[in-house]
Protein backbone atom coordinates (compact mmCIF):
# COMPACT_ATOMS: atom_id res chain seq x y z
CA UNK A 1 0.00 0.00 0.00
CA UNK A 2 1.01 3.62 -0.97
CA UNK A 3 2.11 5.57 1.90
CA UNK A 4 0.23 8.76 2.48
CA UNK A 5 2.06 12.26 2.36
CA UNK A 6 4.41 12.95 5.38
CA UNK A 7 3.87 9.47 6.60
CA UNK A 8 7.22 7.87 6.23
CA UNK A 9 8.41 10.66 8.47
CA UNK A 10 5.57 9.22 11.34
CA UNK A 11 6.99 5.42 10.76
CA UNK A 12 10.55 6.32 10.61
CA UNK A 13 9.84 8.19 13.94
CA UNK A 14 7.98 5.81 15.74
CA UNK A 15 9.77 2.75 14.83
CA UNK A 16 13.28 4.43 16.09
CA UNK A 17 11.82 5.67 19.31
CA UNK A 18 10.24 1.72 19.88
CA UNK A 19 13.66 -0.10 18.71
CA UNK A 20 14.89 1.70 21.50
CA UNK A 21 13.22 0.23 24.12
CA UNK A 22 14.34 -3.44 23.22
CA UNK A 23 17.49 -5.13 23.04
CA UNK A 24 18.21 -5.86 19.09
CA UNK A 25 17.65 -9.87 19.54
CA UNK A 26 15.54 -12.09 17.63
CA UNK A 27 13.49 -13.06 20.80
CA UNK A 28 12.19 -9.48 20.47
CA UNK A 29 10.60 -9.54 17.26
CA UNK A 30 7.24 -10.35 17.96
CA UNK A 31 6.91 -7.72 21.44
CA UNK A 32 8.86 -5.09 18.71
CA UNK A 33 6.12 -5.59 16.55
CA UNK A 34 3.20 -5.56 18.99
CA UNK A 35 4.64 -2.63 19.85
CA UNK A 36 4.43 -0.72 16.40
CA UNK A 37 1.09 -1.95 15.33
CA UNK A 38 -0.35 -0.60 18.27
CA UNK A 39 1.10 2.78 17.80
CA UNK A 40 0.72 2.76 13.71
CA UNK A 41 -1.94 0.94 13.75
CA UNK A 42 -0.58 -1.66 11.60
CA UNK A 43 2.97 -2.92 10.25
CA UNK A 44 4.22 -1.06 7.33
CA UNK A 45 6.72 -2.47 5.35
CA UNK A 46 9.04 0.29 5.91
CA UNK A 47 9.00 -0.59 9.68
CA UNK A 48 9.89 -4.63 8.95
CA UNK A 49 13.20 -4.18 7.39
CA UNK A 50 13.57 -0.97 9.90
CA UNK A 51 13.19 -4.10 12.56
CA UNK A 52 15.26 -6.80 10.41
CA UNK A 53 18.06 -3.89 10.05
CA UNK A 54 18.19 -3.25 13.91
CA UNK A 55 18.15 -7.15 14.43
CA UNK A 56 20.17 -8.42 11.77
CA UNK A 57 17.75 -10.93 9.95
CA UNK A 58 16.90 -10.64 6.60
CA UNK A 59 13.42 -9.01 6.00
CA UNK A 60 11.63 -11.87 5.06
CA UNK A 61 12.39 -13.57 8.65
CA UNK A 62 10.04 -10.38 9.76
CA UNK A 63 7.68 -10.45 7.16
CA UNK A 64 7.05 -14.80 8.13
CA UNK A 65 6.12 -14.24 11.68
CA UNK A 66 4.36 -10.65 10.98
CA UNK A 67 1.83 -12.92 8.62
CA UNK A 68 2.15 -15.96 10.62
CA UNK A 69 0.11 -14.42 13.83
CA UNK A 70 -3.45 -13.43 13.06
CA UNK A 71 -3.22 -10.15 15.58
CA UNK A 72 -0.99 -8.29 12.92
CA UNK A 73 -2.17 -6.43 9.85
CA UNK A 74 0.37 -5.09 7.16
CA UNK A 75 -2.65 -2.75 5.74
CA UNK A 76 -3.59 0.25 7.35
CA UNK A 77 -7.02 -0.10 8.64
CA UNK A 78 -9.74 2.53 6.73
CA UNK A 79 -11.05 5.51 8.35
CA UNK A 80 -14.02 3.78 8.78
CA UNK A 81 -13.70 -0.24 9.15
CA UNK A 82 -16.31 -2.44 7.90
CA UNK A 83 -16.64 -5.34 10.57
CA UNK A 84 -18.82 -8.36 9.08
CA UNK A 85 -19.74 -10.91 11.17
CA UNK A 86 -19.08 -14.34 10.58
CA UNK A 87 -19.97 -16.00 13.82
CA UNK A 88 -22.16 -19.02 13.64
CA UNK A 89 -25.62 -16.95 13.71
CA UNK A 90 -24.17 -14.85 11.21
CA UNK A 91 -22.60 -17.57 8.68
CA UNK A 92 -25.71 -19.00 9.05
CA UNK A 93 -28.30 -15.88 8.39
CA UNK A 94 -26.18 -15.04 5.04
CA UNK A 95 -22.84 -13.00 6.58
CA UNK A 96 -20.99 -14.00 3.45
CA UNK A 97 -23.70 -12.56 1.39
CA UNK A 98 -22.88 -9.22 3.10
CA UNK A 99 -19.43 -9.72 2.89
CA UNK A 100 -19.08 -10.49 -0.92
CA UNK A 101 -21.30 -7.33 -1.43
CA UNK A 102 -19.22 -5.21 0.77
CA UNK A 103 -16.52 -6.66 -1.81
CA UNK A 104 -18.17 -6.08 -4.64
CA UNK A 105 -18.82 -2.39 -3.86
CA UNK A 106 -15.84 -1.45 -2.38
CA UNK A 107 -13.65 -3.08 -4.66
CA UNK A 108 -11.52 -4.55 -1.99
CA UNK A 109 -10.75 -7.96 -0.44
CA UNK A 110 -11.46 -8.80 2.95
CA UNK A 111 -8.77 -7.46 5.24
CA UNK A 112 -8.15 -4.69 2.12
CA UNK A 113 -8.21 -1.43 2.54
CA UNK A 114 -9.46 1.35 -0.37
CA UNK A 115 -6.30 3.29 -1.81
CA UNK A 116 -7.11 6.60 -0.29
CA UNK A 117 -7.43 4.84 3.19
CA UNK A 118 -11.40 5.87 3.90
CA UNK A 119 -13.13 2.14 3.79
CA UNK A 120 -11.53 -1.36 5.56
CA UNK A 121 -13.20 -4.42 5.04
CA UNK A 122 -12.55 -7.34 8.13
CA UNK A 123 -14.76 -10.02 9.19
CA UNK A 124 -14.77 -10.72 12.96
CA UNK A 125 -16.30 -13.82 15.00
CA UNK A 126 -19.32 -13.45 16.97
CA UNK A 127 -20.22 -9.73 18.73
CA UNK A 128 -22.59 -10.63 20.74
CA UNK A 129 -26.07 -9.81 19.21
CA UNK A 130 -26.59 -12.81 17.78
CA UNK A 131 -30.69 -11.90 16.95
CA UNK A 132 -29.70 -9.11 14.28
CA UNK A 133 -28.16 -11.47 11.90
CA UNK A 134 -26.53 -10.84 9.88
CA UNK A 135 -24.32 -8.28 11.59
CA UNK A 136 -21.82 -5.34 10.82
CA UNK A 137 -20.34 -3.20 12.54
CA UNK A 138 -18.85 0.35 11.72
CA UNK A 139 -16.60 1.68 14.40
CA UNK A 140 -18.86 0.79 17.40
CA UNK A 141 -21.65 1.27 15.53
CA UNK A 142 -24.13 -1.99 15.04
CA UNK A 143 -26.17 -2.53 11.69
CA UNK A 144 -28.29 -5.68 12.05
CA UNK A 145 -30.26 -7.81 9.22
CA UNK A 146 -27.48 -6.74 6.53
CA UNK A 147 -29.21 -7.75 3.21
CA UNK A 148 -27.03 -6.35 0.34
CA UNK A 149 -29.67 -3.96 0.33
CA UNK A 150 -28.81 -2.88 3.71
CA UNK A 151 -25.48 -3.03 2.58
CA UNK A 152 -25.96 -0.69 -0.37
CA UNK A 153 -27.72 1.65 2.39
CA UNK A 154 -24.51 1.50 5.00
CA UNK A 155 -22.16 2.47 2.36
CA UNK A 156 -24.90 5.39 0.57
CA UNK A 157 -24.29 6.68 4.64
CA UNK A 158 -20.62 6.96 4.39
CA UNK A 159 -20.62 7.98 0.75
CA UNK A 160 -18.49 4.59 -0.41
CA UNK A 161 -20.29 3.25 -3.10
CA UNK A 162 -17.52 2.46 -6.01
CA UNK A 163 -19.12 3.69 -9.08
CA UNK A 164 -19.27 7.14 -7.91
CA UNK A 165 -15.77 7.14 -6.52
CA UNK A 166 -15.08 5.82 -10.15
CA UNK A 167 -16.49 8.38 -11.88
CA UNK A 168 -15.14 10.89 -9.67
CA UNK A 169 -11.25 9.75 -10.66
CA UNK A 170 -12.34 10.27 -14.26
CA UNK A 171 -13.21 13.45 -14.11
CA UNK B 1 34.47 -37.63 18.60
CA UNK B 2 33.35 -40.41 15.78
CA UNK B 3 34.34 -43.73 16.41
CA UNK B 4 33.61 -46.95 14.34
CA UNK B 5 29.82 -48.87 15.34
CA UNK B 6 28.23 -51.31 13.41
CA UNK B 7 24.00 -50.87 12.60
CA UNK B 8 21.65 -53.03 10.88
CA UNK B 9 19.71 -51.92 8.82
CA UNK B 10 16.97 -54.44 7.09
CA UNK B 11 19.09 -57.15 7.70
CA UNK B 12 22.44 -55.29 6.29
CA UNK B 13 25.28 -55.07 8.20
CA UNK B 14 27.03 -51.83 8.27
CA UNK B 15 30.07 -50.37 9.32
CA UNK B 16 29.42 -46.16 9.78
CA UNK B 17 30.64 -43.80 12.21
CA UNK B 18 28.64 -41.73 14.84
CA UNK B 19 28.42 -38.75 13.20
CA UNK B 20 26.33 -39.75 10.94
CA UNK B 21 22.43 -39.42 10.86
CA UNK B 22 20.49 -42.42 10.41
CA UNK B 23 19.01 -41.16 6.98
CA UNK B 24 22.13 -40.75 5.51
CA UNK B 25 23.99 -44.03 7.15
CA UNK B 26 20.94 -45.62 4.92
CA UNK B 27 21.01 -43.82 1.82
CA UNK B 28 24.94 -43.75 1.22
CA UNK B 29 24.72 -47.87 1.77
CA UNK B 30 21.89 -48.12 -1.33
CA UNK B 31 19.37 -48.27 1.19
CA UNK B 32 16.67 -45.64 -0.03
CA UNK B 33 14.29 -43.92 2.44
CA UNK B 34 11.71 -41.04 1.58
CA UNK B 35 13.16 -37.70 2.18
CA UNK B 36 12.57 -34.51 0.87
CA UNK B 37 13.91 -31.78 3.46
CA UNK B 38 16.75 -33.50 4.88
CA UNK B 39 20.11 -31.46 4.26
CA UNK B 40 23.50 -33.39 4.64
CA UNK B 41 25.26 -30.84 6.23
CA UNK B 42 22.24 -29.25 8.76
CA UNK B 43 23.11 -30.42 12.18
CA UNK B 44 19.63 -29.89 13.77
CA UNK B 45 17.63 -31.32 10.57
CA UNK B 46 14.59 -29.22 9.51
CA UNK B 47 12.29 -32.64 9.96
CA UNK B 48 9.46 -31.23 8.46
CA UNK B 49 8.44 -33.91 5.68
CA UNK B 50 7.59 -36.39 7.70
CA UNK B 51 8.94 -39.12 5.06
CA UNK B 52 11.73 -40.77 6.23
CA UNK B 53 10.56 -42.72 9.23
CA UNK B 54 11.50 -45.94 10.48
CA UNK B 55 11.16 -48.69 13.16
CA UNK B 56 14.09 -49.19 15.28
CA UNK B 57 14.26 -52.07 17.57
CA UNK B 58 13.71 -51.52 21.38
CA UNK B 59 11.69 -48.05 20.43
CA UNK B 60 8.26 -48.31 20.74
CA UNK B 61 7.24 -45.76 18.08
CA UNK B 62 8.98 -45.22 14.52
CA UNK B 63 11.29 -42.28 14.62
CA UNK B 64 12.30 -39.75 11.71
CA UNK B 65 15.63 -41.39 10.63
CA UNK B 66 17.03 -37.34 9.20
CA UNK B 67 16.98 -36.59 12.75
CA UNK B 68 18.18 -39.84 14.42
CA UNK B 69 21.78 -40.44 15.85
CA UNK B 70 23.22 -43.97 15.13
CA UNK B 71 24.50 -45.86 17.94
CA UNK B 72 26.71 -49.24 18.17
CA UNK B 73 24.48 -52.50 17.62
CA UNK B 74 20.98 -50.65 16.18
CA UNK B 75 18.52 -52.34 14.77
CA UNK B 76 16.97 -50.75 11.96
CA UNK B 77 13.56 -51.41 9.97
CA UNK B 78 12.71 -49.40 6.87
CA UNK B 79 9.55 -51.05 6.02
CA UNK B 80 6.93 -52.16 8.50
CA UNK B 81 2.73 -51.78 8.55
CA UNK B 82 3.68 -49.09 10.89
CA UNK B 83 6.02 -46.43 8.94
CA UNK B 84 4.17 -47.93 5.44
CA UNK B 85 0.90 -46.20 6.88
CA UNK B 86 2.96 -43.07 8.40
CA UNK B 87 4.84 -42.23 4.91
CA UNK B 88 1.92 -42.99 3.18
CA UNK B 89 -0.28 -40.95 5.15
CA UNK B 90 2.29 -38.11 5.02
CA UNK B 91 2.87 -38.23 1.27
CA UNK B 92 -1.21 -37.62 0.64
CA UNK B 93 -1.16 -34.83 3.34
CA UNK B 94 1.78 -33.05 1.07
CA UNK B 95 -0.11 -33.82 -2.88
CA UNK B 96 -3.27 -32.98 -1.26
CA UNK B 97 -2.29 -29.38 -1.78
CA UNK B 98 0.06 -30.21 -4.85
CA UNK B 99 -0.88 -28.69 -8.47
CA UNK B 100 -0.18 -32.04 -9.77
CA UNK B 101 0.43 -31.92 -14.07
CA UNK B 102 3.69 -34.15 -14.19
CA UNK B 103 3.47 -33.99 -17.67
CA UNK B 104 3.34 -30.18 -18.08
CA UNK B 105 5.73 -30.15 -15.36
CA UNK B 106 9.62 -29.22 -15.64
CA UNK B 107 10.21 -31.63 -13.08
CA UNK B 108 8.38 -34.56 -15.12
CA UNK B 109 10.77 -37.65 -14.07
CA UNK B 110 13.25 -35.93 -12.20
CA UNK B 111 11.22 -34.84 -9.60
CA UNK B 112 11.72 -36.67 -6.04
CA UNK B 113 7.78 -36.83 -5.38
CA UNK B 114 7.60 -39.15 -8.17
CA UNK B 115 10.62 -40.81 -6.84
CA UNK B 116 8.82 -41.30 -3.39
CA UNK B 117 5.71 -43.00 -5.25
CA UNK B 118 7.76 -45.18 -7.03
CA UNK B 119 9.56 -46.59 -4.15
CA UNK B 120 7.36 -47.00 -2.14
CA UNK B 121 4.24 -48.15 -4.58
CA UNK B 122 2.07 -44.69 -3.47
CA UNK B 123 -0.22 -42.68 -5.27
CA UNK B 124 0.23 -39.03 -6.36
CA UNK B 125 -3.07 -38.97 -6.72
CA UNK B 126 -5.12 -40.17 -3.54
CA UNK B 127 -8.41 -40.19 -3.27
CA UNK B 128 -8.63 -40.48 0.74
CA UNK B 129 -7.88 -37.26 1.67
CA UNK B 130 -9.59 -34.17 -0.15
CA UNK B 131 -7.96 -31.89 -3.09
CA UNK B 132 -7.18 -28.38 -2.21
CA UNK B 133 -6.83 -26.59 -5.62
CA UNK B 134 -3.66 -24.29 -5.50
CA UNK B 135 -3.23 -21.22 -8.23
CA UNK B 136 -0.94 -18.86 -6.82
CA UNK B 137 1.08 -16.69 -9.02
CA UNK B 138 4.09 -18.15 -10.77
CA UNK B 139 6.85 -16.00 -10.59
CA UNK B 140 9.18 -16.20 -13.58
CA UNK B 141 10.86 -12.71 -13.13
CA UNK B 142 14.51 -14.12 -12.76
CA UNK B 143 16.25 -14.88 -16.43
CA UNK B 144 16.95 -18.47 -16.20
CA UNK B 145 14.25 -20.02 -13.59
CA UNK B 146 10.80 -19.38 -12.23
CA UNK B 147 8.42 -20.05 -8.79
CA UNK B 148 5.56 -21.83 -8.67
CA UNK B 149 4.72 -21.75 -5.02
CA UNK B 150 1.39 -24.07 -6.00
CA UNK B 151 3.96 -26.81 -6.59
CA UNK B 152 6.03 -26.11 -3.70
CA UNK B 153 5.94 -29.10 -0.37
CA UNK B 154 7.47 -26.66 2.22
CA UNK B 155 10.75 -28.37 2.56
CA UNK B 156 12.51 -25.74 3.03
CA UNK B 157 15.99 -26.45 0.96
CA UNK B 158 15.49 -23.46 -0.69
CA UNK B 159 15.67 -21.56 2.40
CA UNK B 160 18.41 -23.11 3.77
CA UNK B 161 20.51 -22.80 0.46
CA UNK B 162 19.50 -19.30 0.26
CA UNK B 163 20.66 -18.31 4.23
CA UNK B 164 23.69 -20.76 4.49
CA UNK B 165 25.08 -21.12 1.01
CA UNK B 166 24.41 -17.65 -1.17
CA UNK B 167 23.62 -16.45 2.04
CA UNK B 168 21.32 -13.55 -0.06
CA UNK B 169 17.94 -13.99 2.64
CA UNK B 170 15.33 -13.70 0.30
CA UNK B 171 13.14 -16.48 0.79
CA UNK B 172 11.05 -17.76 3.75
CA UNK B 173 7.39 -19.40 4.58
CA UNK B 174 5.04 -16.63 5.21
CA UNK B 175 1.41 -17.12 6.94
CA UNK B 176 0.09 -20.06 8.38
CA UNK B 177 -1.21 -23.52 8.34
CA UNK B 178 -3.23 -24.13 4.78
CA UNK B 179 -2.17 -20.93 3.97
CA UNK B 180 1.68 -21.52 4.24
CA UNK B 181 3.54 -20.17 1.35
CA UNK B 182 7.35 -19.42 0.53
CA UNK B 183 7.78 -16.06 -0.67
CA UNK B 184 10.13 -12.89 -0.82
CA UNK B 185 10.13 -10.27 1.95
CA UNK B 186 6.47 -8.71 1.29
CA UNK B 187 5.66 -11.41 -1.89
CA UNK B 188 7.59 -9.47 -4.26
CA UNK B 189 8.77 -10.82 -7.35
CA UNK B 190 12.23 -12.47 -7.16
CA UNK B 191 13.83 -9.41 -9.35
CA UNK B 192 12.94 -6.94 -6.77
CA UNK B 193 14.18 -8.86 -3.68
CA UNK B 194 17.49 -9.79 -2.10
CA UNK B 195 17.81 -12.46 -4.92
CA UNK B 196 20.70 -12.50 -6.65
CA UNK B 197 19.90 -15.26 -9.04
CA UNK B 198 22.75 -17.29 -8.02
CA UNK B 199 20.19 -20.42 -8.90
CA UNK B 200 21.19 -22.51 -5.81
CA UNK B 201 17.94 -22.32 -4.80
CA UNK B 202 16.76 -23.86 -8.16
CA UNK B 203 18.87 -26.91 -7.70
CA UNK B 204 18.25 -27.31 -4.12
CA UNK B 205 14.57 -28.01 -5.01
CA UNK B 206 13.58 -31.62 -5.08
CA UNK B 207 10.00 -30.91 -6.84
CA UNK B 208 9.00 -28.53 -9.68
CA UNK B 209 8.46 -25.67 -7.11
CA UNK B 210 11.87 -23.53 -8.29
CA UNK B 211 12.72 -24.63 -12.15
CA UNK B 212 14.65 -23.44 -14.89
CA UNK B 213 12.58 -22.02 -17.62
CA UNK B 214 14.29 -23.78 -20.35
S1 LIG C 1 6.49 -31.45 -8.89
FE1 LIG C 1 6.68 -33.63 -9.34
S2 LIG C 1 4.71 -34.54 -8.73
FE2 LIG C 1 4.43 -32.33 -8.88
S3 LIG C 1 3.67 -31.96 -10.97
FE3 LIG C 1 5.89 -31.75 -11.01
S4 LIG C 1 6.67 -33.77 -11.58
FE4 LIG C 1 4.54 -34.06 -10.89
S1 LIG D 1 10.32 -24.04 -3.36
FE1 LIG D 1 11.12 -26.14 -3.55
S2 LIG D 1 12.93 -26.15 -2.21
FE2 LIG D 1 11.72 -24.38 -1.63
S3 LIG D 1 10.43 -25.07 0.07
FE3 LIG D 1 9.24 -25.29 -1.82
S4 LIG D 1 9.57 -27.38 -2.50
FE4 LIG D 1 11.18 -26.92 -1.00
S1 LIG E 1 -22.75 -14.57 15.32
FE1 LIG E 1 -22.77 -12.54 14.61
S2 LIG E 1 -23.28 -11.49 16.39
FE2 LIG E 1 -23.18 -13.50 17.12
S1 LIG F 1 13.71 -36.08 5.65
FE1 LIG F 1 13.25 -36.53 7.70
S2 LIG F 1 11.46 -35.37 8.05
FE2 LIG F 1 12.01 -34.80 6.01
Amino acid sequence: MELLEGEKEVIVNYVEGILEEFDPVQENLVPILQEVQERLGYIPALAMEMIATALDLPPVDVYGPATFYNQFRLVPPGKYQFKVCMGTACYMAGGQIALDSFERRLNIKEGETTPDREFGLEHVTCVGCCTLAPVVMVGDQVEGHVTPTRVDGILLAYDAITDEKENEGDK
Amino acid sequence: MSEKITITIDGKEITTDTEKKLLWVALDNDIYIPNLCAIREEERPYAGCRLCFVEIEGLEEPVTSCTQPVTEGMVVKTRTPQVDRLVKTSFELLLSDHRLQCNKCPKNKACELQKIARERKLKLKSKRIKHLERTFQIDDSPESFALDPSRCVLCNRCVWVDRNVAKAGCLGFSYRGINRIITTFNNVELTKSACTQCTLCVEACPVGALYFKE
